[in-house]
């Protein structure tokens, strides 16, 4: 699949600030002067919204993306704007009445962080439901998506908030994150496109005369298909990628965080962290998209 | 909207004949053709007399070779459109409702007013069906010519889609699948029409029919070491012919 950075972007952005909505909602500790609560407040919520911002950028038609609440009986597109919507309102009024009045509104801050939950979710069930890629269609996929808004949401509000939570919490969740990310990793290694049982055999209905070959294309330059879904170039540095997505979104965080446990230095450490493991996080996104096989390319001499 | 309607009172659609056809492309050409003037918006293309052209289609043919173990490789030219699937994912997906199956006819369509240009529709696709327009920077589709079959203005043997009535060799048919009497419901019957990846569970309407069997087969291919016989040649040429012959 083609990696449009605008969606990668978006996907690791929006999955950080959501992370700490989810925990600042819960009653992550946090300094309780009214402009740090603000501060802090416009970091998850900043986050978010850059992230669905961006998103709208690989729309054909941004002006209408208002259309896309519509559908939420059927599509989880659809379900993710509704629920990113609502969490950010929620989080708004969760945050204004934090700083007017000091107080931090439990029902509140539990309704925006299920919501944010619920919104990265969504995002990741846009991608697990399609059969047409079967490295993303799994269960795992998920996991994946919430366990690294979590991790990298705790690393930004650590950082953020009261230096409180011990270290060891964020390097549980970072570990357990990469940890759901391997297992996913293993099986998108089994769950290639020739593993799924979609074959150039099955795409044309020809194998029960023999094996079949794409002779011939159908057009000599490449097409919106061609280019977005047979996209191929974006694997040529994959185990040079998987090494980076390693090192900055796992080796150095927890490092990091070692190091600002073990010392006593101020846990806003914690945000060389955040920014490592998102720019890890990137490269983790990039290959998401780059190394899925869509069934099209079966089309296309596939096999 | 985007939900998908329970049953549809028709169920039109096409049955392609890989026996037939011939990889003409005269059926992606009138297409485009129509599609391109009659539509909501024009079928664009990008650097259409350049060397780097792309643009969107709504019907693709591929060739593709077939190699049975014991006999020489076949060449079947494989048209592909949209499918007008039963369970069209493309329409559950759709964030906006742009995308939509019929419930009168099973018609998958497009409204290019409601279409935000998100892709999702074309990622959900396994036989990639739908194109953005790289102008328009919506979705479009295969409409099955519903502004043809409807039409009360064109010719009557006209109301069938474009690509079925400029087909030369007649691999294309149109009909309802619902009408057990149709007469693509008759050519599937009879000639076993397939479902193109059954194992993604669309439940395609449109139904392509095998090639025959060979009636003579080869055990060998022709080999292309057997140089081709010359005719003899006569007059100034024949001359020549045999003067160059004495020359050794």
């Amino acid at each position: 699949m083609h990696p449009a950075v605008s969606v990668i972007f978006f996907t690791v952005m929006s999955g950080a600030g959501l992370g700490m909505i989810f925990l600042l909602g819960l009653g992550f500790p946090v300094d309780a002067s009214a402009i740090w609560v603000f501060f802090v407040g416009v970091v998850g919520g900043g986050l978010s919204v850059a992230g669905l911002l961006a998103s709208t950028f690989h729309l054909g038609h941004p002006e209408r993306a208002w259309r896309a609440l519509s559908q939420w009986r059927s599509s989880w597109l659809s379900r993710e704007g509704i629920a990113a919507i609502v969490t950010l309102v929620l989080f708004g009024i969760y945050v204004l009445v934090w700083m007017a009045t000091g107080w931090r509104h439990q029902i509140l801050g539990l309704a925006a962080a299920l919501g944010a939950a619920l919104t990265v979710f969504t995002t990741s069930m846009i991608y697990a439901q399609l059969k047409t890629v079967p490295q993303w269609h799994s269960r795992l996929t998920p996991l994946v998506y919430c366990g690294f808004a979590l991790g990298s949401g705790w690393l930004l509000a650590s950082a953020l908030g009261t230096h409180e939570a011990p270290e060891t919490w964020g390097i549980l969740l970072i570990g357990l994150a990469w940890a759901a990310k391997w297992l996913w990793w293993s099986r998108a290694s089994r769950a290639r496109l020739a593993d799924s049982g979609s074959t150039p055999e099955t795409a044309t209905g020809l194998g029960f005369i023999g094996k079949v070959r794409l002779l011939e294309r159908p057009h000599t330059g490449e097409n919106y298909l061609t280019k977005e879904m047979v996209h191929r170039i974006g694997r040529k540095h994959a185990r040079r990628l998987r090494m980076l997505a390693l090192l900055f979104g796992l080796v150095l965080p927890v490092l990091i965080l070692a190091i600002v446990g073990l010392s006593d230095a101020p846990g806003l450490f914690n945000l060389l962290a955040a920014v490592s493991m998102i720019i890890g996080l990137l490269a983790e996104r990039w290959l998401f998209f780059a190394e899925a096989e869509h069934a099209v390319s079966l089309y296309y001499g596939h096999r | 909207m985007t939900s998908l309607p329970a049953a549809t009172e028709k169920r039109l659609g096409l049955v392609i004949d890989l026996d037939t056809c011939v990889g003409c492309h005269a059926c992606a050409v009138n297409c485009k053709e129509w599609n391109t003037s009659a539509g909501a918006s024009p079928l664009a293309d990008t650097d259409a007399y350049g060397a780097d052209v792309s643009g969107a289609w709504l019907n693709r043919i591929h060739t593709f070779e077939v190699s049975p173990e014991n006999a020489p490789a076949q060449i079947v030219h494989f048209p592909k459109s949209c499918l007008h699937c039963d369970d069209a994912p493309c329409v559950t997906v759709c964030p906006t409702g742009a995308s939509y199956k019929r419930s009168e006819d099973g018609i998958v369509l497009v409204d290019e007013d409601m279409c935000i240009g998100c892709g999702l529709c074309a990622w959900s696709c396994p036989y990639g069906a739908r194109e953005m327009d790289p102008a328009e920077n919506v979705m479009k589709k295969c409409t099955l010519c519903v502004d043809r079959i409807y039409s009360e203005t064109l010719a009557e043997e006209d109301r069938i889609p474009a690509c079925v009535r400029t087909c030369p060799s007649n691999a294309r048919h149109f009909g309802d699948f619902n009408d057990p009497d149709s007469d693509v419901s008759r050519l599937v019957a009879e000639r076993g029409g397939i479902d193109l990846m059954p194992e993604m569970d669309t439940r395609p309407v449109n139904k392509y029919l095998p090639p025959r069997p060979k009636t003579h087969s080869q055990s060998q291919a022709p080999s292309a070491a057997v140089p081709a016989s010359v005719p003899k040649a006569d007059g100034l040429l024949g001359w020549l012919d045999a003067a160059l012959d004495k020359l050794g």
